[in-house]
């Protein structure tokens, strides 16, 4: 009998979500279970760190690593698991492209901390949470000064995007797992190479938008395209797989699947997508319609600011690079 | 004073450890439940337009993400001074419900019930969902992910996604319910409503029916007598999606009952050097620590705390386990920390009994489902009991509603002195002088934080081992003194000293 597979899961600055995508593919657990051992999961089985450094270099064929990396804890894992794992896969999108946690990097370290500490119903005092301590007290680990995605620390073999991914998707890439059938010389996994646009249920009608609304401020119409409308979504700019979920319950998509196809920056995608559909070839007209949106920055960058072109917007770029 | 530490702690998602201070005999001196993360949502939040903040605040829990969004679309509903329609308001609360029902069958079932339905003294790797399965029957598992699936399909029939709903905008819901939906939604209520009540049988079963267990739930080691709070309807009953939060003092006695936008008069929030989350507590009564004897500004909340701090039930069915809980547990307010589990499927039949109530509410179906904005008043509290604790977001914006700042308790947090205190005490009462660490005494002091079923933790609720755990014992050098460990398939080495020293 063949060598069962061994598998790994890890979560670092995540929200939980993604694990809960995993075990999302219900019956197929079983499944899971008969191919391949969980050989650390913290969540679920919650073996040491000890246990890892302990396992040959390698030892885990497949780890599906989630969460950015906020913390010097985060980043000590990430390198920790990549020694350890044959493939190491960015699973979800805070691994992936930073997620929402990288929408810290509009600010400094100091900053988030800062405000964490002095909330109007928090008491004002010196006191912070210490990194470290001369005797044994108990210390937490420190803060790093930018949020990086998983590829910012580590080489990863594969991503899987998605806040969270899609079960169906997910069910996908563990069936590739079980069956050695990984792609090679594929990055992304568990989605499709398009837009989201294309499996979009509210179909365009070639009209051009004179003015962008935000979503709370109309009620949009069914079966029409919500840019069309004027509300911005981001679907011509992120990557499909997910099927078209927000768009389908009213909401425009915000991007959580990362930019689409071969884009390199969701952002500027969006720039561009945006200056296409407004109704004026006059230039002036078109910057002044797109500065009506609210939060550029985090809209196009919602979920992928720590791997676009920006990276953030205070310190350099050198924390994303492998 | 020598450290030992559980690190990490098991069943939690994250990062969580227990490090306890030990005297010179061996006894715990004091204890710490350590928290180490921390991504700063309240400051990347400055900037975001308003309405965007139900979608991307989930992303604080992707196991509660319906908590978030709820808390944060009231919290933009009043930013805008918007009063939603009904349509919306049912619509609403029938989504809150069922993940709040939802989410407590799988805490019972997978996380905090193995150590009953098994017995916090079996083998650990008997402990755990398979565990249950064995000791309840197959047929009771495929119920339970039954439950739990069904739970989602509501999350994505009104929410439109399973994992970070996005249906709640500013002002109401995106869309109108319809009858088809409304349909199903019926169906998937009603089978909660049975499930509900065959988890009381089960309880009632298997840990009532047990003199030993029973025994356990009373003793003192898992005792702390703190004040309860609530988020109660005009009628003083629990309602987790809207209200006014109400406190009662250790005695049951009523001592605030406020709106959730005057929160500031009634709480502030400690820093501790040794964890990055804050200690909430009563600010009238100030900080006293979390020592048993001095806590007394230290509140509890979700599920003991809304049937400690509320007048009864919402629902028939509810009501009547509430008289069958106090009578059992010898009247109110119950102060045993082991009682949420109880307390938590009371609960759940509540939140199962609305869901089927709203499906069936005609208004549900009304097309009038959103109240378009105007300029912004510009400050904004939205408040919900979230499964394990009342959450907490208050938002400031400009006219336009982008926001200027945010503030957030949560309410695993609400609940952290109390899940310290609790820790501390049984680790006080079951590690005394010339106690032998052994793997069922470390289980039993976990136990005092999963009653909480905290949501560092949330992660984990939808499958469970009960893993392994090391504990170590350092001298005030750092010098190694005693170690064990306990491996996946619950075998108890004591690794040598030069494999532990690492």
């Amino acid at each position: 009998m063949a060598e069962k597979l061994k598998i790994a899961a890890y979560s670092a600055a995540g929200c939980g979500g993604c694990e809960i995508a995993l075990l999302e593919i219900h019956e197929h657990i079983v499944e899971l279970a008969e191919a391949a051992d969980i050989v650390f999961w913290p969540a679920v089985a919650d073996l040491k760190y000890a246990d890892v450094e302990a396992m040959e270099d390698g030892y885990i064929d497949v780890c599906l690593f989630n969460g950015a990396i906020r913390t010097t804890e985060n980043e000590e894992i990430a390198h920790l698991l990549r020694r350890k794992s044959k493939a190491l896969v960015a699973f979800g999108a805070c691994a992936a492209f930073g997620g929402i946690p990288g929408l810290g990097n509009l600010f400094s370290a100091f900053e988030l901390q800062e405000r964490a500490y002095t909330t109007e119903s928090t008491d004002v005092t010196d006191t912070r949470p210490r990194t470290h301590a001369e005797d044994n007290s108990s210390t937490v680990p420190a803060f790093r000064e930018r949020v990086s995605a998983l590829s910012g620390v580590a080489s990863i073999d594969y991503l899987v995007p998605g806040c969270a991914p899609e079960s169906p998707q997910v069910w996908g890439v563990c069936q590739a797992i079980i069956a050695g059938e990984l792609p090679v010389g594929q990055l992304t996994v568990g989605a499709g190479d398009r837009s989201v646009c294309e499996d979009c249920s509210r179909p365009k009608r070639g009209t051009r938008v004179a003015k962008f609304v935000r979503p709370h401020q109309i009620m949009p119409e069914p079966d029409w395209c919500l840019l069309e409308q004027g509300i911005v979504c981001m679907g011509p700019a992120t990557r499909s797989g997910c099927g078209g979920r927000c768009p389908a319950a009213a909401m425009p998509c915000r991007g959580c699947y990362g930019p689409a196809g071969d884009a390199i920056d969701q952002g500027a995608k969006m720039a561009s997508a945006l200056g296409t559909i407004i109704d004026s070839e006059d230039e002036q007209v078109i910057i002044d319609t797109i500065a009506q949106v609210a939060d550029p920055t985090g809209t196009f960058y919602c979920f992928s600011l720590p791997t676009s072109l920006l990276g953030g917007v205070r310190t350099s770029r050198k924390e994303t690079s492998r | 004073m020598k450290r030992v530490s559980i690190d990490p702690i098991t069943r939690l998602e994250g990062h969580g450890r227990i490090d306890m201070f030990m005297t010179d005999d061996g006894a715990v001196d004091h204890a710490y439940l350590v928290i180490p993360e921390l991504r700063g949502f309240e400051k990347f939040l400055e900037g975001r337009p308003v309405e965007e903040l139900p979608l991307i605040t989930q992303r604080i829990c992707g196991v509660c993400p319906e908590a978030h969004h709820a808390a944060a679309a009231k919290a933009a509903d009043a930013v805008y001074g918007l009063e939603i329609p009904m349509a919306a308001e049912i619509s609403r609360r029938l989504q809150y419900n069922a993940f709040m029902s939802g989410d407590h069958a799988t805490h019972f079932y997978a996380l905090g019930g193995p150590d009953f339905i098994v017995g916090p003294d079996a083998p650990a790797a008997e402990r755990n969902l398979l565990g249950v399965v064995r000791t309840v029957g197959l047929d009771l598992a495929t119920k339970v992910i039954r439950m739990r699936k069904e739970a989602h399909e509501i999350a994505e029939l009104l929410g439109g996604r399973r994992i970070h709903p996005v249906s709640m905008v500013p002002g109401g819901i995106s869309q109108p319910v319809t009858r088809e939906t409304a349909t199903r939604l019926e169906e998937i209520g009603r089978y909660m409503v049975d499930f509900a009540m065959q988890s009381q049988q089960i309880f009632a079963d298997i840990v009532l029916g047990n003199q030993a267990y029973l025994d356990m739930v009373l003793s003192e080691s898992y005792v702390s007598r703190t004040n309860y709070l609530a988020l109660v309807n005009d009628k003083n009953q629990p309602d987790p999606y809207d209200g006014m939060v109400r406190i009662v003092s250790p005695e049951g006695v009523e001592i605030a009952k406020y709106h959730p936008s005057e929160y500031l008069e009634h709480f502030s929030e400690r820093v501790e050097p040794w964890s990055y989350l804050k200690l909430p507590y009563l600010k009238k009564l100030g900080w006293h620590g979390t020592d048993d004897a001095a806590a007394h500004a230290v509140i509890r909340s979700g599920p003991l705390g809304s049937l400690n701090a509320g007048d009864g039930m919402q629902t028939p069915l509810a009501q009547e386990q509430y008289e069958k809980f106090y009578a059992t547990l010898g009247g109110k307010p119950v102060h045993n920390t082991l009682a949420y589990h109880w307390a938590r499927l009371i609960e759940m039949l509540q939140a199962a009994e609305l869901v089927l109530q709203y499906a069936t509410d005609e208004r549900l179906l009304d097309p009038n489902c959103r109240t378009l904005p105007g300029k912004a008043v510009g400050e904004g509290v939205g408040c919900v009991e979230a499964p394990r604790g009342l959450l907490t977001h208050h938002y400031k914006t400009d006219e336009d509603g982008i926001v200027q700042s945010v503030n957030m308790i949560v309410g695993t947090t609400y609940n952290y002195p109390a899940i310290q205190m609790s820790v501390q005490k049984a680790a006080r009462g079951l590690i005394t002088a010339g106690t032998q660490l052994t793997e069922p005494l470390m289980n039993r002091i976990e136990m005092a934080f999963r009653a909480y079923d905290p949501c560092f933790g949330c992660a984990t609720h939808a499958l469970t081992g009960s893993g392994p755990l090391e504990v170590r014992a350092y001298g005030p050098d750092g010098a190694l003194l005693d170690a064990i460990r306990r491996d996946y398939e619950g075998n108890i080495t004591h690794p040598d000293e030069s494999e532990v020293r690492r």
